[in-house]
């Protein structure tokens, strides 16, 4: 496996509460320190609850928002620095899909022609070849080729979605990252634009990093997962191990507080309901994250903060005491 | 006898193209003590069905009819007046967004105390007693302080716990709940479900769930109604319509849910197509452009189905259903 984008201890930081008064507000690190790999070919699954730092993560990793501190290398380029016009080969080949279809499209501008900016401005094809691509992207998405000549309130959730599918694939791009793709869409259209993701990479060949809330759909659209809380990852490995043996505890937590739609014997499960609340990113516990909320705390984890370490069997997990696995010897 | 029955509710709204109806010939009824869960996809007509009962749709726009019995009351006959003094004491309503719920420049104290001055003449002291006693109840840390805080000092969980105490301040014989935990992050709708299981227990009161989360359903409701396009499609206990559902929507439904066990499947079932537009229904059964089991009958008004608590609308029968999930592949 090829590395196609990693972030190397990437720091994320905001001022917040800044006032004129000197000294005043405070530093919200919204993502600390992560390291993460995104590889050729797969589908990464970036989960984590509301103020967990996913969304900054993926704008960072996508240059839409600039990095504190930290690298995000990019096909074995470091491309932390780059600007302007130094950037738009690498905007070309990552490409972002964005929760809200109905924010992220000019509600002022005919489909064809939201499709037809970025062919321009990048050069992809020439004037002549234009209409041929824009109706080879429809196709793609599953929507009709008149949808090109209509305006994007015509369409619901679910096919403006689609147009921001095809916005994205209109790039032939290497990368894409999705910030909550699906959240937006009711269950039984939310399934058609799963598939739809799953179906595009296995004909176009693309990397996906995909950033979502919803476990279900991630484990259905994953290769690897990597858990966020807080700014930092807690657990990160193949899905079927995460998802089936959780090393750290937050995950286990996570996974168990979701309701499943199913009623009787089948339904009794191990239900772990945390005390608490997400501390403020503002002033997070000193040791680890999670201390405040875990379930197993002990002293070692409000003393040192856990670093992410490898599982035998692949996984990393930031934990003193994973629930399961065994962690490899430190060298 | 039921606390709430609902027959044959339809609202309409006036729109340039003429009346639209948005909820058709729903019926429902909730007994003392019971959670009915009302799952449906948006547009599907769940809130407003229950907005147009409680009086809260416009009536300058919207035509409601049918029958809304409470209590033996009807309720859809009600002047504003008499309505008014239901809501809240008898019948309260927890919404989806606390934020709109509250109100930005009162303390939560306040507003909760103004809520059951409004219905019970009671000294200030003994309200603002209670207030702390509702908040303690709903496990907010430190009820005394969080009185005197406003809800933009509060975080999203512990401002929709502020609004469940807030309904259950005058001790409602009815709780509707909106999509009570549809805003809030997973680990927190997992302690605002334990809540809501817990006072049920302990205040005694029925509760309407209205939700999109079929998970959620399965979870708290004793019996559920499915809704589709504004009718009711299947209704039931939660057991039967979950481990033997009869209409080909819930089938679908239940399939498109991505589970978080067992094995994975490369492609999720997906239901083809998209609901219907308001105001475009065919006589027939609504589902049928995206049922993968329709017929040619089902053009027409389809029957209902059984005779007991477990009830669909679809010409599918007992002997037909297990062929047809079989072949559409919706099975979980």
């Amino acid at each position: 496996m090829t590395v196609l984008m990693a972030a190397q201890a990437l720091s994320r930081s905001f001022a917040v509460g800044r006032t004129w008064i000197p000294g005043s507000g405070q530093v919200l690190r919204a993502v600390d320190a992560v390291d993460l790999e995104v590889w050729r070919g797969e589908t990464l699954g970036l989960v984590g609850e509301s103020g967990s730092g996913k969304s900054t993560l993926g704008r960072c990793m996508t240059r839409l928002l600039d990095v504190t501190e930290g690298q995000v290398v990019f096909d074995g380029q470091d491309v932390t620095a780059l600007q302007g016009r130094a950037l738009r080969p690498f905007r070309r080949r990552v490409q972002m899909i964005f929760q809200d279809p109905s924010s992220s499209l000019n509600p002022q501008r005919r489909v064809g022609d939201i499709l037809t900016e970025p062919l321009a401005v990048h050069g992809i094809r020439a004037r002549v070849d234009i209409p041929a691509r824009l109706a080879e992207l429809m196709d793609l998405v599953g929507l009709p080729e008149a949808a090109l000549r209509r305006f994007p309130h015509e369409f619901s959730g679910g096919q403006r979605q689609r147009i921001g599918i095809a916005r994205a694939l209109a790039m032939e791009p290497d990368l894409i990252i999705a910030d909550e793709p699906v959240s937006a869409l009711d269950v039984s259209v939310q399934a058609q634009v799963v598939n739809l993701f799953a179906e595009l990479k296995e004909r176009l060949s693309l990397t996906y990093l995909i950033i979502a809330h919803d476990l279900g759909v991630v484990r259905q659209v994953s290769d690897r997962v990597a858990i966020m809380y807080l700014g930092s990852i807690m657990e990160t490995g193949a899905t079927d191990p995460v998802f089936d043996t959780p090393a750290h505890p937050y995950t286990e937590a996570l996974i168990s507080a979701i309701p499943v739609p199913v009623v009787g014997p089948e339904a009794r499960r191990k239900r772990i309901v945390l005390t608490g609340e997400i501390p403020s990113p503002t002033s997070p516990p000193k040791g680890c994250k999670f201390v405040t909320r875990c379930p197993i705390a002990q002293d070692r984890c409000r003393a040192e903060r856990p670093i992410l370490r490898g599982l035998v069997d692949g996984r990393s997990v930031a934990c003193h005491y994973p629930q399961s696995g065994t962690l490899k010897e430190l060298p | 006898m039921s606390l709430l029955d609902v027959q044959n509710l339809r609202v309409s709204f006036t729109s340039e193209a003429g009346p639209v109806t948005a909820v058709h010939d729903v019926s429902f009824r909730v007994d003392a003590g019971e959670v009915l869960g009302i799952v449906g996809e948006s547009g599907s007509g769940k809130t407003l069905s229950l907005l147009s009962v409680l009086g809260l749709v416009d009536k300058r726009v919207a035509t409601v009819t049918g029958q809304a019995m409470f209590r033996g009351q009807s309720l859809l006959d009600l002047p504003d007046r008499e309505m008014r003094r239901i809501r809240g004491r008898d019948i309260a309503l927890i919404s989806q967004d606390p934020m709109t719920a509250l109100t930005p420049v009162h303390t939560i104290g306040a507003q909760i105390v103004e809520q059951i001055h409004a219905h019970e003449r009671v000294s200030r002291a003994a309200a603002r007693a209670r207030a702390v006693a509702l908040l303690a109840d709903v496990r907010i840390p430190s009820p005394e302080k969080a009185l005197d805080r406003y809800p933009h000092e509060l975080s999203g969980g512990m401002r929709q716990r502020a609004v469940i105490a807030m309904a259950l301040s005058c001790n409602p014989a009815l709780v509707v709940a909106d999509e009570p935990t549809t805003a809030l992050d997973t680990t927190v709708q997992a302690q605002v479900l334990d809540l809501l299981r817990a006072l049920r227990q302990s205040h005694g009161s029925s509760v309407v769930l209205i939700t999109h989360d079929m998970g959620v359903v399965a979870e708290m409701a004793d019996r559920v109604a499915v809704m589709y396009a504004g009718r009711v499609v299947e209704t039931g206990p939660v057991a039967n319509v979950f481990n033997q559902p009869w209409h080909p929507y819930t089938w679908g439904l239940l399939a498109s849910i991505p589970p978080l066990t067992g094995a994975r499947q490369g492609r999720l079932y997906s239901i083809p197509g998209m609901p219907p537009a308001p105001g475009t229904l065919l006589p027939g059964c609504a589902y049928v452009a995206r049922c993968p089991a329709a017929m040619a009958v089902c053009h027409t008004p389809p029957p209902e189905q059984g005779n007991g608590a477990h009830r669909a609308f679809c010409f599918l029968d007992a002997s037909q259903r297990a062929a047809a999930r079989q072949k559409v592949g919706a099975l979980t």
